[in-house]
């Protein structure tokens, strides 16, 4: 028999799960719906002063994608878990882990992705300075990475429960407060046009350690949903 | 749950898993897929624990469980292309042979949702075949199927034992595999 390899099963994998999302249309808009709905109404709310908006606008924005991007997390495995799918996919004999970071990745590119496309003219709208907007997308694309990364650690572990959504956000957002401080740090940074590369790079060193830690404990969490 | 349950099946062998409703067949089953661990006992494949390796174990057998293991979403091509692709390189024209064997060429570009149960149940037979592992582990695989689908599906257990596989079925009503004998598990 010639078995797939790892990397192909991975692969495979992450086109999978694209294709699902696409015939889903409704679940790749939300999160960039509402990331667009909570930032333009910051204005509305506290001042459509230009000077007083670009102090907030880091945080605005931050705070924003986090919620944004959480609101697909609960999704993420519960449909392979509820059609039988998923337990086909802890027998196919691929590593666990690999797919898993497959899962993720597809789940950042329905996401994930679209925020960090939509944040420079949302960040326009806060007042960002053109100069500060490479460094919102940046700080954003690293971000909603370590978000997805932990969000899947927590929608694996509360697969098994009906009501899992609460404790996700729970179980997510208070890993995700480093990431959120220095976030907005970096762009706060970038509009007063200092150099934000310090909190990137400690957000980037975040990410790689989630990616390298949270592949291991979504297959680990996933084995325990599904027994 | 299950005490003092002891198994053995060599390539051939059909063993039958009966019992009562509750009487754990599935818990079985799925402890010796390793979907579940045992709090004592082992379960060992070529004499190894299965533990010792797993993804290479479960690369060695299929299981097809009380659902379906199908994407509602996907055509029937599709799961089968998405699903057993995980597993195993598959020729240009296998699925669609498979299709036919299993009587849904028709279905091919349908989506899962759209199809009755039994076409569900001959679909995940489907995937079975086409995994083309030496274990079959299947739970209730006669559920919601039509006598002509029954048959089918005992003629193809037939054949896979015949070609030196091995199955395990837990079902309520003694199967009746044509040419073999069936090892029977009383779980009561």
């Amino acid at each position: 028999m010639d078995r797939t390899s790892p990397a192909a099963a991975a692969m495979l994998m992450y086109r999978r799960d694209l294709l699902l999302a696409f015939r889903h249309w409704d679940q790749v808009a939300q999160p960039v719906v509402f990331f667009a709905m909570v930032t333009t109404l910051f204005p509305l709310a506290i001042s459509p002063e230009l000077g007083e908006l670009r102090q907030l606008a880091g945080g605005v924005l931050w705070v924003a994608a986090l919620l944004a991007a959480l609101l697909g997390l609960e999704f993420l495995f519960r449909a392979d878990h509820a059609d039988g799918t998923l337990e086909q996919m802890l027998l196919s004999g691929q590593p666990i882990a690999l797919l898993a970071i497959a899962k993720g990745a597809a789940h950042w590119t329905v996401c994930g992705l679209p925020l960090v496309l939509v944040s420079p003219l949302l960040a326009i709208s806060l007042g960002v300075p053109a100069a500060a907007l490479c460094t919102v997308m940046l700080s954003l694309a690293l971000g909603t990475g370590i978000l997805s990364a932990l969000g899947a650690i927590g929608a694996a572990l509360t697969l098994g429960l009906r009501r899992g959504s609460m404790l996700l956000s729970l179980l997510v957002l208070p890993l995700a407060m480093p990431a959120l401080i220095f976030g907005a740090r970096a762009i706060d940074l970038a509009i007063q046009g200092d150099a934000a590369r310090g909190p990137l790079l400690l957000l980037a060193a975040m990410l790689v350690l989630v990616l390298t830690l949270a592949p291991l404990a979504i297959g680990s969490a996933l084995r325990i949903s599904a027994e | 749950m299950l005490r003092g349950v002891s198994i053995d099946a060599a390539a051939g062998d059909c063993v039958h898993v009966a019992g009562p409703n509750g009487s754990g067949k599935t818990t079985l089953l799925r402890v010796i897929a390793g979907l579940l661990t045992p709090e004592q006992g082992s379960v060992t494949w070529h004499g190894r624990p299965i533990a010792a390796d797993r993804d290479a174990y479960s690369g060695s057998f299929s299981y097809l469980g009380h659902s379906d293991g199908l994407k509602p979403e996907f055509t029937a091509h599709e799961n089968l292309a998405y699903e057993v692709g995980l597993r195993r390189k598959l020729g240009a024209s296998s699925i669609d042979e498979t299709l036919a064997r299993v009587g849904l060429t028709q279905s091919r570009d349908q989506p899962a949702r759209s199809l009755s149960a039994g076409q569900r149940r001959r679909l995940a037979m489907a995937r079975v075949l086409l995994t083309a592992a030496p274990l079959w582990i299947l739970d209730e695989p006669f559920t919601n199927l039509d006598n002509a689908g029954m048959n089918f599906l005992s003629e193809v257990i037939a054949q896979h034992l015949e070609a030196g596989g091995a199955a395990m079925l837990a079902t309520h009503q003694p199967p009746a595999i044509p040419r073999h004998a069936v090892c029977r598990l009383d779980l009561a």
